[in-house]
Formats: structure tokens, C-alpha cells, sequence
């Protein structure tokens, strides 16, 4: 190599290396994981507003008061890429360079469970704002509930069984076919938590088909689900792929309709679908049309600051620094050990998707859900789902 | 009856994309020995050319093939010109080293100006025809016919013409063909257009049947089209082609008739075992190496 290009090259990695160092003692550190490149961006970028959002209101209003002193907040957001391992390797960058107090994210289940193991084994709080698959708070060898890992959202086996009792009940459909991606945590779960309930109450599950994340051919199990002649289709997929397997299914002559789940709840899911989505169903965390007054100002306030309304990614990461600021107060102090032990007594806390119950020991919140309809290429309320 | 013929329409589809892709690896490999991973993530930058012509410039669907496919294939000529010429006599490995390093750069390039994924407008409009319990849509119909036919130009080219001649003259000695007065660099600049041109018209066609694009959806299928190479017999063009009908047609009738979850599974043992009986693949030549 040139003398001048090993130069230039020096000179350009050189500054970045003294960017990251600085005295921040009069700050909290906070850190946040998110999907900003990968297969769910859209996710990770609602994350990261939020995330500004949240900070920028504390540090605007002064920082927060610990004992006799005011603390700003500083947010340090790393993008895992959309992959395990650099989930993992985010985690353990924010716990032992960075020496954030607590992180929060990542939000696809897939990467919110190597986060929490390291999250875990370092003693940080972690928040997953989205993570609803049950392993994220549970310990991997004992199944007992992680002391240092919590989340803003509901768990699968509840989504699961409000999707599967609103097609029996509901739409009083009785025959029902999945088809789900088998290599993803999230959807997996959700898929067999559905078909469990969907058949104890008397429903029919007559096709439960699979494929692999990144596969973008889904001919040949629409063409088996469609000689199922299933009522119902049910697709507990993201956002990215649920557009594409409409398409083929209506393009394979599918008639039936088609229910989804949270990872449904991104506006990204209308641009690709186009008005091939509407009428279909899905459960979610909150309705932006049908909110109380928090709610209400919230959106206010995202709607002016980025431009689009707050999807569900974006409420339950605003609600998970709301968690952790109350937690801060109630501790007192800037310590990891002390905001954990404030956060896991919070007994109830009123966020901007409802009311979140949490038992003593456990990460996960007891609250609703809701079923919205796309109608007319927009999410419109339509039930709400009770615990 | 149906079921099955429905799904034998599925596996022309995926198989004639498949075969698209694997083509321009065949090509490169005959012509340099050397395999191109880069093309695969040519093939993204085709669909991601369609869906900027058809979205900017809201041309109609001919245009927009032609114009995606001349995109893609000027941008493997000066990708060979650049990464690869420079080290035409270097060992083999660095220049598939390169490769991968081409790859990855459009990969991340792409990424870095298109994040989300993008959903390409809808260039034909689809109708499906229902006979029985059998549907067949036209778009499934234009993507089999139009693979089908680029191929045909394809071997047209290179069994019928005066470059295809010599390109596969250099194929088979590259030091005696330039002393016949070939032009070995237009000839190699020519097959690297040929190649990438199909697979950008294959990354087209794959955005107008799966219209959701992202910079990665080049990796699983390059490798899927490269291991449909190889079956077929690598360096052999008509073998590639039949390589993609065979992947495409396992891949479908395994999740066809066994669980979904087995189908990579079955697939690739299959074509493992194909590999065993025919080491060189299908109509791959054993070229014993001399010493």
C-alpha cells in the first residue's frame, strides 16, 4: 500500500476514535438497540424517533433530578444490523464501553433474545419495547424470570389467543391455515401458541405451513393452503413479507381472508401492499385513532417532530423510557443495581399504549390489546381485547 | 391433477428465474474460470433499476426491461474492467476474493441509499384465469415465456453467431485464440454483458413476481442460481439452464408434498447425491487437469 493512502485512511479512522471519548460523569448514559439497516428498518427507525423523542423531553426540561443534582440524559443508538450476533455484540459494547445504566431495544424477538442474555449475564437493565415472544424475559436454562430484562409490550400467548378467539368468535370462521417463517423466534411462537388455542375451542387448523426468513417464493404452500380451502388465513409474519404472500395467494386465486399480528402495525406494510391488505385484520398494541389524552399528545408531539404518525414500535419505546425514568427517580441514583430494583417494583404504570400491570418478579407486563382493520389503506380501530 | 399441475406452473416459474441467474455465472466461468459471486447482487441491482425507471420515470413495461437490462450489464462490463481484468493472471482465489468484495460493496451501496425495503409499481396488470380449481395468472405466464425466450437468443448468440464462436474458442484455450486475432477483451467484456444483462432482466422479473425488493434479496438466490451451475455442469450453458429448471421444480414439489419446513432440506440432499453420481454435473465434461 501507498504511503499517502495508509495516511489518508489513518487520518479518516483517526477523528472517530477521538469522537467517542469525552467526560460525561453529569450524564446518564442510556442505550438503545435497533434494527436501522436489515430486514425490518422500519421498525428500528420508529425506535430510534421515539428514542430522540424521549430524550430530548427530559433534557429539554432540564435533565432529571437525582438526589440534589439535575442529570442530562445521553443516548448512545447502535444498529444491529438486523442480525443475532450483532444484536449480541451491541449489547455487550453498550455494557462494557459504553457503560450505559440500562438499554433499551432491540425489538424483533429474534434479536431482543441474544441482547437479554448478555443484557442478563451483565446485570443492565434491558427494556425490548416490541419483543413479545415469552423466552425474552425467561431464563435459558432455568426458565425462571430474568432479574435484568424487561419489556413494554404484552407476550404471544396472549396475542395468540386473542387472534385465535376473534376468528372463532368474531369473524366465526372455523377452518384456519397458517403459514409462518419457522426460522424466526417471534413468529414461530405466535404461530403455534394460535393453533393450540384456535383447536381447544373448537376451530380447525388445516394447513400449517412454513418457509424461511428471506424466502421470497411462497407458491407452493399457498397452492397446499389453497387445497386446504381453509376460511381464514393466518400470517404472523412481518411486515416486509406479509405484502408479498397476499399478493401470490390472491394471485393463486385465494379467496379467504387473511388475519395477521403485531408485526403487522407498520405503515411500511401499506406502501408494499397497496390496497391488496384491505379488510384484513390484525392485533396490535394501540390504535392511533382511538386513544385517551397521553395518547393523543404524544402523537401530537411525534406527528410534528418526524412527520407520520407513531406506529406501535414508537409508542412502546416512548412507554419503555417512560419505565425507565420513573425508575430512575424512584432510585435516586445513577447505579444499574438500583434503577433494576426500582423497575422491577413499578406496580403499574400508565403509558401511551394503556395501562401496564407488572407483577413482583416478572418483566412482563399484564395489559390489552387491540384489533385494528385496514380500511381504505389506513389502520382503523376495532375492538379491544381485554387481559 | 390440478394440484399438481398447479405446482408444475409454480416450478416453471422459480425454475426459469433460477435459470436466468445461473446463466450469467455458466457464462463467466466458461470464459474466465472464474466465478463471478458479485452476481448475485447484480441481480438486486436489476430489480432495484426497474423499480427506479418504472417509479421515477413511470416508463411502460418494454422500456423498462431494456433499459434495466442494459443498466445492469454496463455495470458488470466496467466491474470486470475495474476488479477484474487487473487480475486476470493472478491465482484464482484472489480474483474470487474480489468477488465477494464486489458483492458485498453493491450490497452495502445499495443499502446505504435504500434501507427499507421498496415495492415496485405495478408495471402489467395481473389477471388470472381459472380453469377448475386451476389458476393461472398472467404474470406467472409472461415471466416463464420471456426467460424462455431470452435464452433462446442466448444460445442463438452463442452457438450461431461469430462472437458467440469466439467466445467459446477462448473457453476452450485462452493463450492459441488471441494469436488467431480474437479480441479477447472485447469477447470477455461481451460475455460479462451477455451475463449480467439476463441477470438483471432476471432481477426484474423476480420484482414484477415478488414486487417487494431489498438490497439482500441477491444472496439466497445467487447461491441457489450458482449451485444450479454447478448441477448443470459449470462453464456449460444449456446445463445451467436445465440446473434451474431442476432446483426450482425440487424446491416446489418437496414443499409440495412434504412438510414446508423439509424443503431446503431435501433439496439440497438431492442435489448433493446428483453431485456424487455426476461429480461434473449434468452436462459438465470431466477435464482431467494436466501436470
Amino acid at each position: 500500500m501507498k504511503k499517502s493512502t495508509l495516511l489518508i485512511i489513518l487520518l479518516t479512522i483517526f477523528p472517530l476514535g477521538i469522537l467517542g471519548c469525552g467526560d460525561d460523569s453529569s450524564k446518564i448514559k442510556i442505550g438503545v438497540i435497533a434494527e436501522l439497516t436489515g430486514d425490518v428498518p422500519a421498525v428500528g427507525a420508529s425506535c430510534k424517533n421515539a428514542a430522540e423523542m424521549a430524550v430530548a423531553e427530559v433534557n429539554d426540561a432540564g435533565g432529571i433530578q437525582l438526589g440534589d443534582k439535575k442529570y442530562k440524559i445521553k443516548l448512545i443508538i447502535e444498529d444491529n444490523a438486523g442480525k443475532a450476533d450483532q444484536s449480541a455484540s451491541s449489547a455487550q459494547k453498550l455494557i462494557t464501553q459504553q457503560k450505559v445504566t440500562a438499554i433499551v431495544g432491540p425489538n424483533a424477538s429474534r434479536y431482543a433474545l441474544p441482547a437479554a442474555e448478555i443484557a442478563e449475564s451483565g446485570k443492565v437493565v434491558l427494556i425490548t419495547p416490541w419483543s413479545t415472544a415469552p423466552k425474552a424475559t425467561l431464563d435459558s436454562k432455568t426458565g425462571a424470570s430474568k432479574k435484568y430484562v424487561f419489556r413494554a409490550c404484552f407476550i404471544d400467548p396472549f396475542q395468540g389467543r386473542v387472534l385465535a378467539k376473534f376468528a372463532l368468535d368474531d369473524l366465526k370462521l372455523k377452518k384456519a391455515a397458517v403459514l409462518y417463517d419457522v426460522a424466526s423466534e417471534y413468529n414461530k411462537g405466535i404461530a403455534e401458541f394460535f393453533k393450540e388455542v384456535y383447536e381447544q375451542n373448537g376451530g380447525k387448523v388445516v394447513a400449517f405451513e412454513t418457509y424461511t426468513t428471506n424466502d421470497k417464493d411462497f407458491s407452493s404452500q399457498l397452492t397446499k393452503i389453497k387445497k386446504a380451502a381453509p376460511d381464514v388465513i393466518f400470517l404472523p409474519n412481518y411486515y416486509s413479507e406479509v405484502p408479498l404472500q397476499i399478493q401470490q395467494a390472491k394471485r393463486l386465486g385465494i379467496t379467504a381472508p387473511f388475519i395477521g399480528s403485531d408485526s403487522w402495525g407498520s405503515e411500511e406494510l401499506l406502501k408494499l401492499c397497496g390496497k391488496d391488505c384491505n379488510d384484513y385484520y390484525f392485533s396490535t398494541h394501540y390504535a392511533a385513532d382511538a386513544s385517551t389524552d397521553t395518547t393523543k399528545k404524544f402523537i401530537a408531539a411525534y406527528k410534528a417532530k418526524f412527520g407520520t404518525t407513531p406506529d406501535d414500535v414508537a409508542a412502546l419505546t416512548y412507554d419503555s423510557f417512560g419505565l425507565l425514568w420513573q425508575a430512575l427517580k424512584t432510585a435516586g441514583k445513577n447505579d444499574r443495581q438500583a434503577v433494576r430494583d426500582a423497575l422491577a417494583k413499578i406496580p403499574q404504570y400508565e403509558g401511551v399504549t394503556g395501562n401496564m400491570q407488572f407483577k413482583e418478579g416478572s418483566g412482563d407486563p399484564v395489559k390489552s390489546a387491540v384489533i385494528l382493520k385496514i380500511k381504505d389503506g389506513k389502520f382503523t380501530w376495532f375492538a379491544n381485547a381485554k387481559p | 391433477m390440478a394440484y399438481i399441475f398447479q405446482q408444475a406452473l409454480n416450478a416453471l416459474q422459480l425454475g426459469s428465474i433460477y435459470a436466468l441467474i445461473a446463466l450469467g455465472y455458466t457464462m463467466v466461468y466458461g470464459i474466465l474460470t472464474m466465478i463471478n459471486f458479485a452476481h448475485g447482487d447484480l441481480f438486486m441491482v436489476g430489480a432495484f433499476f426497474c423499480f427506479l425507471i418504472a417509479f421515477y420515470l413511470h416508463l411502460s413495461f418494454v422500456p423498462t426491461l431494456l433499459l434495466s437490462m442494459t443498466g445492469v450489464a454496463f455495470l458488470g462490463v466496467v466491474i470486470e474492467r475495474l476488479a477484474y481484468k487487473p487480475l486476470r493472471n493472478a491465482p484464482r482465489v484472489s480474483a474470487i476474493i474480489t468477488a465477494l468484495g464486489v458483492g458485498l460493496f453493491l450490497e452495502n451501496f445499495t443499502l446505504a441509499l435504500a434501507p427499507y425495503p421498496k415495492h415496485i409499481p405495478t408495471l402489467l396488470e395481473n389477471t388470472t384465469w381459472t380453469l377448475g380449481t386451476l389458476s393461472i395468472s398472467s404474470l406467472q405466464i409472461i415471466v416463464i415465456v420471456l426467460s424462455l425466450v431470452l435464452m433462446l437468443i442466448l444460445d442463438f448468440i452463442v452457438q450461431r453467431t461469430k462472437a458467440g464462436m469466439a467466445m467459446r474458442a477462448i473457453s476452450w484455450d485462452k493463450t492459441i485464440v488471441p494469436l488467431m486475432g480474437v479480441p479477447v477483451n472485447k469477447i470477455i467484456s461481451l460475455t460479462f454483458a451477455l451475463g449480467t444483462g439476463l441477470g438483471g432482466a432476471a432481477g426484474m422479473m423476480y420484482g414484477l413476481a415478488y414486487p417487494v425488493i431489498d438490497p439482500y434479496m441477491g444472496i439466497m438466490v445467487g447461491w441457489k442460481a450458482f449451485i444450479c451451475a454447478v448441477v448443470g455442469g459449470i462453464g456449460n450453458i444449456r446445463g445451467a439452464m436445465i440446473g434451474g429448471f431442476i432446483l426450482g421444480g425440487v424446491e416446489i414439489m418437496v414443499a409440495a408434498f412434504f412438510p414446508s419446513t423439509y424443503r431446503d432440506f431435501v433439496a439440497f440432499t438431492l442435489l448433493l447425491v446428483l453431485l456424487i453420481v455426476r461429480p461434473y454435473g449434468i452436462l459438465g465434461k470431466p477435464q482431467p487437469q494436466k501436470v
